[in-house]
């Protein structure tokens, strides 16, 4: 037993540094690996620093631990072993021992607390920020007027920040405890009730930075993703632009795209001025457009929707397939969602009617 | 005396399933508890393999999201409240008044009651199963996802009544054992001279009876919130939802101690046996254990290094949580101390201890990652978390667990399991754990939260959630073959002598099992390990009591009683009636009322003694 048992306790190590170099993989969207911002890098940092202390720490006592258990096995004719009850040098060295690791670690990580709590670039010296709001189950993010925004803008889902350049990240609750969490830039901060939160990240290279909510917050937390994308200044300067313009009128909007709007803003069982037969879905009721009578706040902002790569929550890829899917079942999509749960239209028994679907579609996606 | 009419007869010498019912003998009990926590641990690991199907690939519909939530709060409460702590109060009740020379506990109709109270807990909160669905706001329940705004139904309700009376039988048992290990030990058994395992024991009570009044504080609030309407924990109200994760973490912290102190004392039993030397350090540990019992108290924010309480809050908590590394380090030299020039016999207990030190070494080193607060802001909610836990909880505590359950064998059950099966079983379920959990290190660190019941599969982690389900594949087969090994042991195992080990401690000084008082002499201690040295003493052999049939029989023994379970159904039925209807709350109040009542004026002694005390 004790030659087996050897000969895994050696092969344990091998293996799981092995693993270890195997599992370094930040080709993935939310590896901590590939830390891209200022803050993420400084927190990977301290965390290899620590995971390489941990290293030593634990093959010194593996290694103590086999070689004892090899050598003192317990042979043939073995007598009592001395009674030995203790050794004062061995008792203080191992006290005082990892004492002064933990000493050389500690001002390191006090000193990254403190840099990464304070902004490098904070509002007051004119440094962007952004409202980000947690919903059961969806990211909103509010870019009020400031130095660089002329108009407020709202949207849900995407950040839009400019790169190289760090960002203030005001943090706010509306319901439950939620967490900001974009891995490759800066680790999570909570979103909690009545308390201001906030956090600092910069996204080194322009790209898109896949995030997620990370503290458990009901039914659909796992679908509450949200993607952050990092522009240069200038065209971060023209996407704000855009998304300050209301709705573009569609100058030469189908008759399904003008059914759609009618749609989404008449009621829930009225018929609509475009056409008699088809009624009203009353999704105004929730969520707003600007430039158009939909001004809805508890849902996402829709004014320009189709700009958007993704759609509820970042959980689905923003296409007239996907779109069509949900509108037909949300709850299915996304579990436990505000909108299947109280959306009039959902609670009926017919649901969105095909029509409607298409016109709602055709609408949404003129949304530019 | 003056009120002889109230008194109900005890029952006398009841046998079968009443001579359990009625049991107020302190082996007795152990075996309760120590069968009830395993069927629920069983439960609890069932539980975990669903969720491990769910998540074994991207996108999967295994099981609704709802019922994952409530999948992994059932998990998490099960495994901590019902597996894990009565599992340690199993070996509490059988060894700790072997070890200290006493014939029972203190209380004996107490230690019955918190035993029922504990079951009346388990059965409420997986009742709730049946009754409309299990809680689903996770083990820690965080405000304000557990307020009736969010959580309308009763699940949340289960699990605060659950834990409220979870908590009343930790309560007793802690203050019992308190009692008892301060006040019964023998003669000469002086503090320094206790075995580890009662040492850590008593620190658990005494974390136990200072950690539950904070849990039980919450408990109430959140009780009043969803019941009565209060807005203790609502935000709209005003509330600040951080004052709950304070109060549960200032209980949440002491209590990771109060699972991982009885494990610590356990392999502090079980080494020094199987090296033949005497614990390396002795005093060293137990300054150690009262130590980290004491800094317990002072690092429950690293549960909250994400939730904002600014730089100068989570640099303290870093220091302190750094700080209590040294302890448990100090703790693993001195095992290796133990170890160091001794006559080591791998039998499963040891070699359960050696997987202890092992897994619990790498738990340690993972929980010093994370009390860096900079850096936590990575792993914090994420499967590295899960990781950490599993490997301080599966790997300690749940390993030395099963160590004690090996070690203590042959004195449960008076047979001797089989040493082969031990050994296949150990390997497995070792091979299972670092399988199932260490995977989970690398899907945390690639940006996996926890408590998500899908994940798309554009985010590479398919593989590694792969390995963990394969690994806990392997887990049950490893927990299949403990069970089988143990029940096979236990129904035809070979007898087993009184100190099959050549022990060190005072419950190996008598038959297997031990008789019903225990000691027929209450022996007379004079150093650490008394039982080891008396064996060596060259003037008298010890004698093994128990080993004839007619002794014993001038031994005043407390007798059995039906009222300890009286009161815990009453605690029961009114937890119920404080859910459904407060006509019930009245009923079970009553029922409980009559219990203690009955229990006041029980006769002290059996009615055919004829003795009015």
């Amino acid at each position: 037993m004790p030659k087996l048992k050897r000969r895994h306790l050696i092969a344990l190590p091998a293996l799981a540094s092995l693993a270890v170099l195997a599992s370094c993989t930040p080709s993935n969207p939310q590896s901590t690996f590939d830390a891209l911002g200022p803050v993420a890098e400084s927190q990977l940092l301290l965390f290899q620093v620590i995971f390489w202390a941990g290293v030593v720490v634990f093959v010194i006592v593996m290694a103590a631990l086999i070689y004892i258990s090899v050598r003192y096995r317990a042979r043939e004719g073995d007598g009592d072993p001395e009674q030995i009850h203790g050794h004062k040098g061995m008792e203080i060295g191992w006290s005082i021992a990892p004492a002064v690791v933990l000493l050389i670690v500690a001002p390191w990580t006090i000193y990254t607390i403190f840099a990464n709590e304070n902004s490098p670039l904070p509002p007051e010296e004119g440094g962007l920020v952004v409202e980000a709001t947690g919903h059961q189950w969806w990211f909103e993010f509010r870019y009020k007027v400031q130095d660089r925004v002329s108009e407020e803008v709202v949207t849900a889902n995407e950040l839009h920040i400019p790169v190289g350049e760090p960002v203030n990240v005001d943090l706010v609750s509306k319901d439950v405890i939620h967490s900001f969490w974009v891995p490759k830039l800066a680790g999570k901060v909570d979103m909690v009730p009545n308390n201001d939160n906030g956090l600092w990240m910069q996204a080194d290279e322009a790209g898109v930075y896949a995030g997620q909510c990370a503290e458990f917050c009901g039914v659909s937390h796992a679908n509450m993703r949200f993607t952050v994308i990092a522009q240069p200044p200038d065209e971060f300067d023209a996407w704000l632009r855009e998304q300050a313009a209301p709705a573009a009128e569609p100058t030469e909007a189908t008759p399904l795209i003008r059914l759609g709007h009618d749609v989404f803003v008449t009621r829930f069982g009225r018929e609509t001025p475009a056409d008699e037969d088809v009624q009203g879905a009353g999704c105004n009721a929730c969520h707003r457009i600007e430039g158009t009578s939909a001004r809805g706040t508890s849902g996402p902002d829709l004014t320009h929707f189709a700009s958007r790569a993704t759609f509820a929550a970042g959980s689905m890829d923003n296409t007239a397939e996907y779109l069509r899917s949900w509108l037909h079942s949300p709850e299915e999509m996304k579990p436990g969602n505000v909108m299947s749960r109280d959306g009039e239209v959902f609670n009926s028994p017919t649901g969105l009617t095909e029509v409607q679907i298409s016109a709602l579609i055709a609408f949404l996606r003129s949304l530019e | 005396m003056t009120m002889p009419s109230l008194a109900i007869p005890r029952p006398v010498h009841p046998t079968g399933v009443w001579g359990w019912v009625t049991t107020i003998d302190h082996k007795r009990i152990g075996i309760l508890y120590g069968v009830t926590a395993f069927v629920l641990f069983v439960i609890g690991g069932v539980e975990a393999l669903v969720m491990r199907a769910q998540l074994v690939q991207a996108e999967l519909d295994v099981v609704s999201p709802e019922m994952f939530n409530q999948l992994f709060t059932m998990h998490g409460t099960t495994m901590i409240f019902l597996a894990i702590m009565p599992m340690g109060a199993a070996f509490f009740n059988y060894v700790i008044p072997l070890q200290i020379g006493a014939r029972d506990v203190a209380f004996p109709r107490l230690n019955a009651f918190s035993y029922w109270t504990f079951l009346a807990g388990a059965i409420m909160l997986n009742g709730s199963w049946f009754l409309g669905g299990a809680p689903n706001a996770g083990w820690f329940g965080y405000a304000p996802i557990t307020g009736a705004a969010y959580n309308p139904g009763h699940g949340i309700d289960f699990w605060i009544m659950s834990l409220q009376i979870l908590g009343i039988a930790s309560l007793a048992a802690a203050f019992n054992f308190i009692v008892t290990i301060l006040n019964m030990r023998a003669p000469g058994m002086t503090l320094m001279r206790m075995p580890l395992f009662t040492w850590m024991t008593l620190i658990t009570a005494f974390l136990l009876v200072l950690a539950f009044p904070v849990i039980t504080v919450a408990l109430i609030e959140l009780m009043f919130d969803r019941f009565f309407g209060t807005n203790f924990f609502v935000p709209g109200a005003g509330a600040n939802p951080i004052l709950w994760q304070h109060l549960f973490w200032v209980f949440g912290h002491p209590e990771v101690y109060i699972l991982i102190l009885p494990a610590m004392g356990i392999v502090s039993e079980v080494l020094p046996t199987f090296s033949k030397k005497p614990l390396f350090g002795y005093p060293v540990v137990v300054l150690s254990g009262l130590i980290i019992g004491f800094m317990g108290w002072m690092v429950w924010s690293h549960h909250m290094f994400t939730v904002g309480l600014g730089p100068i809050a989570n640099s303290v908590f870093t220091i302190t949580t750094m700080a209590i590394a040294v302890p448990t380090g100090i703790k693993i030299f001195n095992w290796l101390g133990t170890m160091w020039k001794g006559s080591i016999t791998f039998s499963t207990p040891m070699l359960f201890s050696l997987g202890f030190i092992t897994v619990f070494t790498i738990g340690g080193i993972s929980g010093v990652m994370h009390s860096q607060a900079a850096s936590d802001a990575q792993q914090q909610d994420t499967y590295f978390i899960v990781a950490h836990i599993h490997y301080v909880l599966f790997g300690g505590s749940i390993f030395a667990l099963i160590a004690g359950i090996y070690y203590w064998f042959p004195k449960f059950t008076g047979r001797m399991y089989d040493e082969l099966g031990g050994k296949i079983t150990f390997w497995l379920v070792f091979a299972g754990m670092n399988l199932t959990f260490f995977p989970m290190h690398f899907t945390g660190l690639d940006g996996m939260p926890r408590r998500i019941y899908t994940y798309d599969s554009a985010m590479g982690w398919e593989f590694w959630n792969l390995t963990s389900t394969a690994g806990a594949a392997l887990l049950a087969v490893g927990i299949a073959a403990l069970i089988y090994n143990v029940v096979s042991g236990w129904v035809r195992g070979k007898q087993a002598p009184g100190d099959p080990w050549d022990a060190r401690t005072l419950e190996w000084s008598m038959s297997s099992p031990p008789p019903e008082y225990n000691f027929a002499e209450i022996p007379t201690v004079t150093e650490v390990d008394d039982w080891w040295a008396s064996k060596r003493r060259k003037d008298a052999a010890p004698v093994i009591a128990g080993a004839s049939e007619d002794e014993g029989h001038s031994i005043h023994l407390p007798q059995p009683s039906y009222w300890p379970l009286v009161v815990s159904v009453g605690l029961l039925i009114g937890g119920y009636g404080l859910i459904y209807h407060y006509a019930v709350a009245a009923i079970g109040l009553a029922v409980s009322m009559v219990g203690v009542y009955a229990w006041s004026f029980e006769p002290v002694n059996d009615p055919d003694e004829g003795s009015g005390h």
